[in-house]
């Protein structure tokens, strides 16, 4: 019985197993080169403020919802309040460059070192509750961190800080100013995705897999799982404070005045993670960037019709869950997969034959 | 003791409000084992649905319709965007879509009534009771719109406890709640009965927003931004599966906000800090609520 099963019956069969669904990583690789390359040269062949500004907004957010992702897509731990940790972030390099002169790149060290602590505190919780009920403890988060702030971190009632214009200049005497505010967080974008590509694919990364899809499965087989927890929500943390600081230097500001919004920032990150697509390292920045272009876009689009950009958002969200539940991302490779996949295998026609130029090459 | 009363009945006329909210988070968990976070928008629409209404009819009638319909709408919710995600077996998809109501159902009311209306016609719930003014007890003011509303809640609850305990429906609801495979062995239609609890969720939320926009003279869609938080807070004290604990623990969080924002320095000027931390210590320390079922998994 056994030869059976491990013979296939025809010997056709063996051929119509489908290529592999992720493309070759070399071609991959290259294509993230090419496409890293280009972004580096955009800002000296088109030196457009505005432009840069938009961009450069996209990669915060992509870094953001990269963070999320290492919590959601990977370790399958649901937040919607990750703004709160992108707003300490925010808060503590405002302050730093005001308070203590620092330029913006000597603060990032430290708000990320702050944030990872306070996510690594966070992630205690997400011991005890798992799913809707830590989806509702992160809420809690996103609206208490700008309240408090507000309350206790201002001054005179305002929990606005503008660092001054020329600590946020550009350093570089050859770069212009937005030429700089754009290369720092694509920089640091760059950086954040080839760690999380890394992450993903070592022995660390593998166990958040593990206890995304099988919690008590991964602790028989040895993963730590409170480890895994604690450390994910860390890391998601740290970059989403990185986002956080580097947001000081593109808006020019740290601005905790509306908790509203930072459930509004909260719902992007896990809005783009979604749409780029869930556990895949690329997807968020995708994701990311898709939904500051239409943040900015949608009111314009819409006429200015009070309503109309929100709705369109929330119900871009609830089609791509149903319709492309891999995200942007997932439905590319879907489609790369069926390009490449070999004649033979998935045509119906009638006046095909069996294939037997194939079967002997 | 006069300031301490005047925040008591503070604290109970919203209370009532979370309550009534936090109900119909539970009427859904109890039911499909979810965090409805559209509940509050849900309940914000059939608020916007009952004005309209109430445009042409008696505001009782209005809040009668905005019930039923609103019924009709949370079931259709739950067949046509719940369920098909449930079955995919994708719990953050279904997170994800609750939030995504949230977010649409809140933009379409402002397409639909747009805010900028309401400064030549202003949105304005008419009052379901006729009677104004206030009791006097011991220097303090009890409004009568208080007594009405904890009055109109306790019928409320008294109609959903008849429904669960003492009929057929409310028996295989209840079943649903203990649970849904065992309850499709013995016959019950688990989909209609999913369907009846997010249609009854809808409808006490609808209640809910009627009555809370009666409270003030005009009201917005930034009508259930907040009390959602409170009414979480409610529901996870309660224990997200009991009615009575949601009940009990909506005047506990209304009472325990109206003391700390008089009597607690450091939340002065930020109430929504109360329910927060409430969440947080209860589910740290109590998950499963004053009155909820403890929930032991086999592996």
């Amino acid at each position: 019985m056994s030869d059976q099963t491990v013979t296939p019956p025809n010997p056709e069969g063996a051929l119509t197993v489908a290529a592999p669904v992720r493309s070759k990583p070399t071609a991959t690789a290259a294509f993230a080169v090419l496409v890293m390359a280009a972004a580096l040269v955009l800002p000296f062949v088109h030196d457009k403020p505005e432009d840069l500004r938009l961009l450069s907004l996209g990669f915060i957010m992509g870094i953001g919802a990269m963070g999320l992702n290492v919590l959601t897509g990977y370790t399958g731990q649901i937040s919607i309040g990750h703004a709160a940790f992108y707003g300490i972030g925010a808060y503590i390099t405002a302050n730093l460059i005001i308070e203590q002169n620092l330029t913006v790149l000597a603060t990032l060290p430290i708000a990320i070192a702050v944030t990872a602590a306070f996510g690594a505190l966070v992630g205690l919780p997400a011991l005890r509750v798992k799913g809707p009920a830590l989806a509702l403890v992160t809420l809690g988060l996103a609206i208490l961190v700008p309240t408090l702030l507000l309350k206790y971190g201002s001054n005179k009632g305002v929990a606005l800080w503008k660092p001054k214009r020329r600590h946020l200049a550009s350093p570089v005497d050859s770069l212009t100013d937005g030429q700089w505010k754009y290369l720092v967080p694509l920089v640091a974008l760059i950086v954040v995705y080839v760690l999380t590509k890394s992450l993903v694919n070592s022995r660390a990364g593998r166990s958040l897999i593990a206890v995304r899809d099988q919690e008590v499965a991964a602790a028989t087989a040895g993963v730590n799982v409170t480890g895994a927890k604690i450390a994910s929500f860390a890391i998601s943390a740290a970059y989403c404070g990185l986002a956080g600081s580097l947001s000081v230097l593109v808006r020019g500001q740290a601005d905790a005045s509306s908790a509203l919004s930072y459930f509004q920032l909260s719902i992007y990150f896990l809005v783009a993670v979604v749409v780029g697509g869930a556990a895949t390292v690329a997807g968020p920045i995708l994701g990311g960037m898709l939904v500051q272009y239409l943040d900015d876009k949608a009111p314009e689009w819409s006429g200015n019709k009070v309503g109309m950009a929100p709705f369109i958002l929330g119900a871009v969200l609830v089609a791509i869950v149903y319709l492309l539940p891999g995200g942007l991302l997932g439905g590319l490779r879907q489609l790369v997969a069926r390009l490449r996949r070999p004649p033979s295998a998935p045509d119906p026609s009638p006046n095909h034959t069996p294939a037997t130029s194939e079967v002997q090459p | 003791m006069q300031l301490f009363l005047n925040q008591l009945f503070n604290g109970i006329e919203m209370g009532a409000v979370y309550a009534a909210v936090a109900l119909a988070l539970v009427l859904v968990f109890r039911t499909t084992g979810l965090f409805n976070f559209a509940q509050g928008e849900m309940a914000m629409l059939s608020t916007f649905v009952t004005w309209q209404i109430a445009q042409a009819a008696p505001i009782l009638v209005a809040i009668i319709a905005g019930m039923a319909l609103s019924f009709v709408g949370g079931a259709l919710v739950e067949r046509t965007l719940i369920r098909p995600m449930e079955q995919k077996g994708n719990p953050l998809g279904t997170v994800i879509i609750t939030i995504g109501l949230f977010i649409a159902l809140n933009a379409l009311c402002q397409l639909i009534w747009p805010p900028s209306r309401a400064q030549s016609e202003p949105f304005s719930m008419p009052r379901p009771w006729p009677t104004r003014g206030t009791i006097e007890i011991a220097g303090a003011q009890l409004k009568w719109f208080t007594v009405w509303l904890v009055a109109i809640l306790l019928l409320e609850c008294l109609a959903l406890y008849v429904l669960l305990q003492r009929t057929k429906l409310g028996l295989s609801l209840r079943a649903l709640s203990s649970n849904q495979e065992s309850s499709r062995l013995v016959g019950i239609n688990v989909g209609t009965m999913l369907m009846v609890g997010w249609g009854l969720a809808a409808a006490v939320g609808s209640l809910a927003g009627a009555l809370l926009a009666s409270r003030s003279n005009q009201f917005d869609v930034s009508l259930m931004q907040f009390i959602l938080a409170y009414a979480f807070a409610a529901a996870a004290l309660g224990g997200m599966d009991s009615p009575l604990g949601a009940v009990i623990a909506g005047f506990i969080v209304g009472i325990a906000e109206a003391m700390a924002v008089t009597y607690v320095d450091a939340v002065e000027g930020i109430p929504i800090v109360v329910p927060l931390l409430l969440i947080f210590f209860v589910l740290l320390l109590r998950p499963e609520g004053m009155f909820g079922r403890k929930v032991v998994q086999r592996v």
